[in-house]
């Protein structure tokens, strides 16, 4: 609870938080998730992200950060083919699932995304009940045994229930912007998934909601993969096992597009980073 | 100008008063042209009122009436309402179904170039003057077959159509893309998600475009002219056979030579408007709840 992240740092920087990150377990211990190689994402013939390879590991939280525009936002939908029902979107490159390139001829969008679940940037609770939010996802997938019980246990796990429990038939649009940003990721997590991606889930909330949805995922991370991706340095210390800091570069004739520069260990991303862009990122002199 | 003429705002001068001026004629011409516009309908329903009035009783709706009329009985149009009623429902129970699923593949389901192609064809189609439907339909099933409000509901039905489908498109573009990804992003099917998360969210906007376009098609006259006129006497249901329609009684009835018979006509066609009236009011109540459900989760 009390780990600071900066003690054994060399440089100084400008991020100093407490966080609930147990110590990374041995590499060999880890379980590979996603492992993507030369990722990249096209709007149309532009380029927005470029040759990013990096392993996604099981139960830990890793963490997307790096500036505007340098297609975190595009690469985490690109995990769970959301970027589909882009129209001029298209992608080279793999990304293997436990194996299983998630692209490969016969493999089912919506199969990919009912295991690989997703919770957006703005809170985007359906306009039904606080119950039917929940239980609306369950019913279509066929998970309807217990309805009542997994629509608790969800929203217990989101860290929600005591505040709506008395609720459970109101409107779903009368909670806050906190609260509804918890009940979307009960509802992606009621249906199970394996990984459940988050695109800047906190962005649009104040710092108390913020704390309870990082609470929530350091408690689900022994059930859930998570990816996060956030603009909020802080946030990435406090949560994330793994970090991996994209940047904006350019390319000839001063196209611009987005680029991993470094996937590491958080606690070395945050103190003793090995690419000196990441590490003025993270000092705050760029960004 | 010399220098102590520049107060902080500028002095009055020619140029400003210019301005003041134009300014203050074009908002005279707009009020006068919006006050015309109320004018005419206030003048209009007055109007169609004051003629029909001696005919605005009970029995205008439970009395039928004679579409050549030669007797000088006191008539009514129960059996013009009657007719409409039918003919214009099943237009309605056809186009809407239809329109509203066309609508559903264009805006949810259809790549983008076929978007364009599909909105380009609604768009022609509604452009087709009415008689041209009619005589179409005339040309498809009646030919040799002689009249059914049948082929007048089908005619009506085509020039509902593409109102239905352009409004239902247009109500389906209000429904935030995030509602969708969230659906989406559970792993739910597309279909389920445009039926269980957008569909309910955009009903109240498609039930208003499809009231609008019952309106507009109810008092059209070219279909019913053309395919159902032939009609007898007495009030009818069947649609297989020619049935009276108000837009009808109002067309022949104006023609009489007997006073009685015009205050007829005149008495349906203030029916006709009072209908078109309450039923774009209830659009309008409609189309505002149904902006406030929208507004409430952008």
């Amino acid at each position: 609870m009390t780990e600071v992240v900066s003690e054994s740092s060399s440089i100084e920087p400008t991020v100093r938080v407490e966080t609930k990150r147990q110590p990374l377990p041995p590499k060999e211990r880890l379980e590979t998730v996603f492992e993507i190689t030369d990722l990249e994402a096209l709007y149309g013939s532009k380029a927005a992200l470029k040759g990013v390879s990096l392993e996604v590991y099981k139960n830990l939280v890793t963490a997307i950060i790096g500036p505007s525009g340098c297609g975190k936002s595009t690469f985490i939908r690109c995990l769970n083919r959301m970027n589909d029902l882009v129209p001029s979107f298209t992608q080279e490159g793999t990304i293997r699932y436990h194996g299983y390139d998630i692209r490969a001829a016969g493999v089912d969008s919506v199969a990919v995304r009912r295991t690989i679940g997703m919770v957006f940037q703005r809170p985007n609770p359906f306009p039904k009940s606080i119950y039917d939010n929940v239980a609306w996802g369950l019913k279509v997938l066929g998970m309807k045994d217990g309805l009542k019980d997994r629509v608790e246990k969800a929203l217990t796990q989101a860290a929600l229930w005591d505040e709506v429990k008395d609720r459970l038939k109101t409107n779903a649009l009368g909670l806050s912007g906190g609260q509804q940003q918890r009940l979307c990721i009960a509802r992606t997590i009621a249906v199970e998934p394996d990984v459940v991606l988050m695109d800047e889930p906190a962005s649009a909330l104040d710092p108390i909601a913020t704390q309870k949805i990082e609470e929530l995922m350091h408690n689900l991370k022994s059930e859930y993969t998570f990816v996060i991706v956030t603009h909020n340095m802080q946030q990435a210390a406090r949560v994330a096992d793994m970090t991996a800091f994209f940047s904006i570069s350019r390319g000839e004739e001063g196209h611009r597009y987005g680029e991993l520069i470094e996937y590491d260990a958080t606690e070395k991303i945050f103190t003793a980073p090995s690419d000196k862009r990441t590490e003025d990122y993270v000092t705050g002199r760029f960004g | 100008m010399s220098a102590t003429d520049l107060s902080v705002f500028g002095r009055p001068n020619d140029r400003l008063r210019r301005r003041r001026i134009v300014n203050r004629g074009v908002e005279v011409i707009a009020w006068a042209a919006a006050a015309v516009g109320v004018a005419l309908l206030g003048i209009l329903v007055g109007y169609v009122a004051q003629n029909g009035a001696s005919k605005l009783n009970l029995s205008l709706f439970t009395n039928p009436g004679t579409p050549d009329a030669v007797t000088s009985v006191p008539q009514g149009l129960a059996n013009a309402f009657a007719g409409s009623l039918v003919i214009v429902g099943i237009a309605t129970a056809m186009a809407l179904p239809f329109g509203i699923l066309v609508a559903i593949y264009v805006s949810e389901f259809a790549p983008r170039a076929i978007k364009g192609f599909v909105n380009l064809v609604l768009d022609v189609v509604a452009g087709i003057p009415a008689i041209v439907v009619a005589i179409f339909v005339y040309g498809l099933v009646e030919v040799g077959h002689g009249q059914t409000g049948l082929a007048a509901s089908f005619a009506l039905a085509v020039i509902m159509l593409p109102f239905v489908a352009r409004s239902t498109i247009e109500i389906l573009a209000l429904v935030p893309n995030s509602l969708r990804e969230a659906g989406l992003g559970l792993g739910v099917p597309r279909w389920r998600t445009t039926v269980g998360v957008v569909l309910p969210q955009a009903i109240g906007g498609i039930l208003t475009g499809s009231v609008l376009a019952i309106a507009r098609v109810a008092g059209e006259t070219a279909p019913v002219l053309i395919l159902t006129s032939l009609v007898g006497q007495g009030i009818a249901w069947n649609p297989l056979h020619p049935l009276w329609t108000v837009p009808l009684a109002i067309y022949e009835l104006s023609e009489s030579g007997l006073p009685n018979d015009r205050a007829t006509a005149w008495a349906g066609a203030f029916v006709l408007i009072m209908f078109i009236l309450v039923v774009s009011l209830t659009a309008r109540w409609f189309a505002a709840r149904s902006r406030r459900k929208l507004g409430r989760s952008a």
